[in-house]
């Protein structure tokens, strides 16, 4: 009895784990790599928080069919690209291009990085000056805590 | 200013920033998919019409007078929603109503057009769905407006609803057709 559930568990793991991802007829393993890395950066349009390379959504099977294809064809990763996002947008791509929409994207967490400092910078410049005006009454590493 | 307002300034910048993200997600579809195609030729395709799949149909017969393609299928359950739409006031529109039958056995959507009525002038099958990833389409129902010289004007995503249809399609329509004249 048990060793008829564990083969059923058993199959059951594999019909699920087959029915996420269709077999692609790789030629060989730097082929299936290529192809792997190419569509973890390619998002599924269907369910848009899983990859294409982990989507079971129909769409998402016959884009991975379509990608295979263009790498058949010698088409480079970036050719294959440049043809998705034709029709879906730079969407598709998990790793956003750098432009002027997507700037902020890009930058942003710059900006804000710059405005903490500069905002460091004019504190520590206030205390400085304040230090020398009227000497601290208690030692700097209380004052600290008080600041706040 | 004080240095002891200093946090809750901080903290009212988070709560503006977080009230932003409300606001803009309740306004905005997150998931919609801009389409690159707006303004760009439409795909070239020929498909084979669902009643008739030895007769083709395609961007070289439709060129020339503006259409309305309506991507849907019988396992799209939004399209029961939209489908009474396009019954009623899909003639109202005044330019040929194109069915895109999406990845759809011809039997399954025969059945349901002679189930529910059948708002198209034309309706092409594109059973495997390659014609489909052309147009960028990413499930049903979609909606895209083409012009006479084959520019993809609009494109609409989820069912389309009276509103969309007074406020959206009918004024580009209009706009198409004075052009034209």
């Amino acid at each position: 009895m048990r060793r008829v559930l564990l083969a059923l568990a058993f199959a059951l793991a594999a019909a699920s784990a087959g029915a996420a991802v269709d077999p692609l007829p790789f030629k060989d393993r730097a082929e299936e790599v290529r192809f792997q890395n190419l569509t973890k950066q390619l998002r599924c349009l269907v369910c848009q928080n899983e990859s294409l390379n982990d989507s079971s959504a129909p769409l998402a099977a016959d884009l991975r069919r379509d990608v295979f294809e263009q790498m058949r064809a010698g088409k480079s990763d970036a050719e294959i690209k440049q043809w998705l996002t034709a029709r879906y947008s730079d969407f598709v791509l998990y790793d956003p291009p750098l432009r002027g929409g997507t700037f902020l994207l890009w930058f942003g967490p710059l900006l804000v990085l710059g405005a903490g400092a500069v905002v460091v910078a004019l504190n520590v410049r206030r205390r400085a000056r304040n230090a020398t005006a009227q000497p601290p009454a208690r030692p700097a590493s209380t004052d600290v805590e008080e600041d706040w | 200013m004080n240095a002891r307002l200093l946090p809750l300034a901080g903290f009212l910048l988070v709560l503006a920033l977080l009230g932003f993200g409300i606001w803009w997600s309740g306004t905005h579809d997150l998931r919609e998919v801009p389409s690159p195609l707006i303004g760009k030729p439409a795909p070239t395709f020929s498909l084979p019409l669902l009643d008739d799949p030895s007769k083709s149909l395609g961007s070289k017969e439709l060129a020339g007078k503006p259409y309305l393609l309506n991507v849907f299928a019988s396992w799209c359950v939004a399209c029961r929603d939209e489908h009474p739409i396009l019954m009623r006031e899909g003639k109202r529109l005044g330019i040929r109503l194109v069915g895109f039958n999406y990845k759809d056995p011809a039997d399954d959507a025969r059945r349901w057009l002679a189930q529910y009525g059948n708002p198209y002038d034309d309706i092409v099958a594109d059973l495997p769905g390659d014609v489909a990833i052309d147009f960028g389409v990413t499930g049903a129902p979609e909606t895209f407006l083409v012009d006479a010289d084959g520019i993809v004007r609009y494109k609409y995503i989820s069912p389309i609803t009276p509103q969309v249809i007074a406020t959206e399609l009918l004024p580009r329509i209009a706009k198409l057709q004075q052009g034209a004249k």
